[in-house]
């Protein structure tokens, strides 16, 4: 589903992917932790077209498209969905709008007509119900004045919407309490299935608990430098990450 | 002031315009506009058209428009065209009282038998001849030709325009609708003048919509002249849908009294170039004036707002709240002087001027002044002009949603929230729709204002 090779990538003049391989396929739960400043959200970044982001080198596969030559929209319709880390406010577009025109655009590229307004209501207020969003959120402009933890509920709200096949979701716990994890968990694993993938990205083992990675990757300083199961990430909790540094010969 | 140079050509024209003219414009016209026209022509020519050296109109060249041969018709039978021939109104949820005007002229077969009792709409012409008392409160008594030039102009060429009482506690529940027209087969200019009295405790909503049935070159001179009397309030909506060839030089001028309320919007759409002159003096306690705009300008656009609000009695409130997109090579404008008088104490005075620049070559220049004579006040004003947030346009693509489409929703959520504030639901999602099919490029100036008009 997703192949990545020998990812090479660079923010305002300063390299942070140093050549990252990664290979995701269907039913996989892939969770990638690592120091801060490591270039977690520079990949979710790159992977997403966000052009703030200058790539140098390498390839990246995704169904048999060559990712990297896609406008975001056109990621995002082939089935490509990343949580923000940080989601952006966006005053006087209302979520509604928002999510009917997201919606639209994806069933527009796959040759389908516009959903009946009943129809999309019926959605939401399913999909709602799944993350245990507050109804009157849906209400408001997207993100404005939501919370930390809503902003995260809200980023699973839209995944529920739009049903990607590769979901990358960018610490999308931290900020949340142990109930609000939870909720995110339940949300994320509802949604598995075996055609679909998903790409945790997170500093805390905890997440972990509620959504089992079949493999744990470290990334550090902008590659991939170890890949085991599940048991990494144990590892890690109680090592930290000095760990990796001197196993690194730092 | 031209006292140190030659009257430019600009001002030449329009004298030897009026001189020539004057016959035919006093015959059509009351003798108590008349009187006023010598001096108003005095009071032109010691100004001049203003250059951009002065400072009033430093960002809106008028000389460029007035540097030209302008024609005025001056005969009532200007407004003689069958307007339902070509213009249809089609109004699905909009129900008001509407009332047209054709270049300046108001025009004969409006029927506005149902309006209730104690509310009375007509020509000015009819109301020197009916109601002379009124307009004499309120017509040139708070407004002074020598002040500015356009005004001046207004006082040498108008001949008629509208004039609308609202009784003492009299409350009109539905809106007017004014619809400004220019027509005509060849470029002229077109002057009218307005009088709007509320009395006491009188409310009214007042719904304004500018535009141009040909597609000749109009220069639009519409002046206004407003008292809002004790508990009295009044909406006034200003739609501006000309054609590009057209200059829309629009007076409001109002005057309030204690604990009324005034909301004004202004909402630009087409038109060549558009100079607005605002003024409200706040001139009785506890009087609340709300003013907004949005204009939406591209290709060669020049839109300039000029607000001047006076804090003349304590406690009164007012804010401002204008905003522009501007692409192509459009010039946008917004000066907004706020003046609290000495004994104005408990001002509170807001001003906001934000603006999106689409285009590298479109322009904004914003100029708040403030003149503050008095320390017991809130006074705040802020300008903002920036481009798309590139991070929130990357979101909604990241979502899916085409670049374009984006950028629209960007555009359209910027622009859209100054019309939250409008009372009239009705007039409120037409004039969204219409802002929205300006944004996405789909209409043009010969669609309608408020209304639907298969022109
Ligand atoms: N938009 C940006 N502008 C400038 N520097 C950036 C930007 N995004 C990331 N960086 C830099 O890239 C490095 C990696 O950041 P990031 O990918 O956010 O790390 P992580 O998510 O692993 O904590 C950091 O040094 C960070 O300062
Ligand atoms: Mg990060």
């Amino acid at each position: 589903m997703l192949k990545i090779k020998d990812l090479r990538a660079s923010v305002e003049g300063k390299q942070i992917l140093n050549g990252l391989n990664l290979e995701v396929k269907p039913g996989e739960v892939h969770a990638i932790m690592g120091p801060n400043g490591a270039g977690k959200s520079t990949l979710a970044n790159v992977l997403s077209g966000n052009d703030k982001y200058d790539i140098i080198g390498g390839s990246v596969d995704f169904g048999g498209n060559d990712l990297l030559d896609l406008s975001p929209e056109n990621r995002s319709r082939e089935g490509l969905f990343l949580s923000f880390q940080y989601p952006v406010e966006i005053p006087g577009v209302s979520m509604v709008n928002f999510l009917k025109t997201a919606v639209n655009e994806h069933r527009k590229y796959r040759n389908l007509p516009p959903l009946k307004a009943g129809d999309f209501l019926k959605m939401m207020r399913e999909k709602k119900e799944l993350v245990h969003i507050d109804s009157t959120l849906t209400n408001r402009s997207v993100n404005e004045g939501f919370s930390g933890g809503e902003k995260k509920k809200n980023e699973i709200f839209q995944m529920a919407m739009l049903q990607p096949k590769l979901s990358i979701l960018d610490e999308t716990d931290s900020g949340l309490d142990i109930d609000a994890l939870r909720i995110v968990a339940n949300g994320v694993n509802a949604l598995k299935s075996k055609d679909n993938a998903t790409i945790v990205v997170t500093h805390y083992q905890r997440l972990l608990d509620y959504i089992v990675p079949d493999y744990v990757h470290i990334l550090y300083k902008g590659r991939i430098v170890k890949t085991a199961g599940k048991e990494l990430a144990l590892e890690l909790e109680e090592k930290g990450y000095d760990w990796i540094k001197e196993e690194m010969g730092e | 002031m031209s006292d140190k140079n030659a009257l430019n050509n600009a001002t030449l024209a329009l004298q030897a315009l009026y001189l020539e003219k004057k016959g035919a414009i006093i015959d059509n016209a009351p003798d108590f506009l008349n009187e006023k026209r010598d001096a108003a022509l005095d009071s032109f020519l010691v100004q001049g058209v203003p250059s951009k050296k002065v400072e009033n109109y430093k960002y809106t060249n008028l000389v460029e428009v007035f540097d030209r041969q302008w024609d005025v018709v001056a005969s009532k039978d200007d407004a003689n065209i069958d307007v339902e021939e070509v213009f249809q109104c089609d109004v699905p949820d909009l129900d008001t009282f509407t009332i047209l005007m054709v270049n300046g002229w108001y025009y004969p077969k409006n029927d506005l038998t149902a309006l209730p009792e104690g509310v009375t709409v007509c020509s000015l012409q009819e109301a020197f001849a009916h109601h002379k008392d009124l307009v004499e409160e309120v017509y040139c008594r708070y407004t002074d030709h020598t002040k500015d030039p356009v005004l001046s102009l207004n006082g040498m060429f108008a001949q008629d325009g509208l004039f609308v009482h609202v009784a003492k506690n009299v409350i009109l529940e539905r809106p007017l609708q004014i619809i400004n027209l220019m027509n005509g087969d060849s470029d002229r200019m077109c002057s009218q003048r307005n009088v709007v009295l509320l009395e006491q405790g009188s409310q009214a909503k007042i719904a304004v919509c500018d535009h141009t049935l040909s597609n000749q070159a109009f220069v639009f001179n519409n002046m206004t002249e407003v008292l809002v009397k004790e508990n009295a309030s009044l909406d006034v909506y200003n739609v501006q849908n000309q054609n590009n060839q057209t200059i829309n030089l629009s007076g409001l001028n109002i005057e309030q009294q204690s604990n009324s309320n005034v909301l004004t919007h202004a909402v630009v759409l087409h038109g060549g170039v558009i100079r607005n002159n605002l003024t409200i003096n706040l001139n009785g306690e506890n009087a609340n004036a709300s003013m907004y705009g949005i204009s939406v300008a591209d290709q060669e656009q020049h839109v300039d707002n000029f607000t001047t609000i006076y804090h003349s009695k304590p406690h009164c409130v007012s804010n401002q709240v204008y905003k522009n997109v501007m692409s192509g090579n459009s010039e946008g404008v917004f000066t907004g002087c706020i003046h609290v008088l000495p004994y104005a104490e408990k001002t509170a005075a807001f001003q906001q001027n934000n603006s999106l620049l689409l285009t590298e070559t479109a322009q904004m220049n914003t100029k708040p002044q403030l003149i503050i004579d008095n320390d017991d006040v809130k006074c705040s004003h802020g300008a903002t002009v920036g481009q798309i947030d590139e991070e929130a346009l990357f979101y909604l693509r990241s979502r899916g949603i085409g670049e374009h489409e984006a950028r629209l929703m960007m555009i359209f959520a910027f622009a859209h929230d100054v019309l939250s504030n409008l009372r009239i639901e009705p007039l409120r999602d037409r004039i969204d729709q219409l802002l929205e099919r300006r944004l996405r490029g789909e209409d043009s100036p010969c669609d309608s204002c408020a209304i639907e008009c298969n022109s």
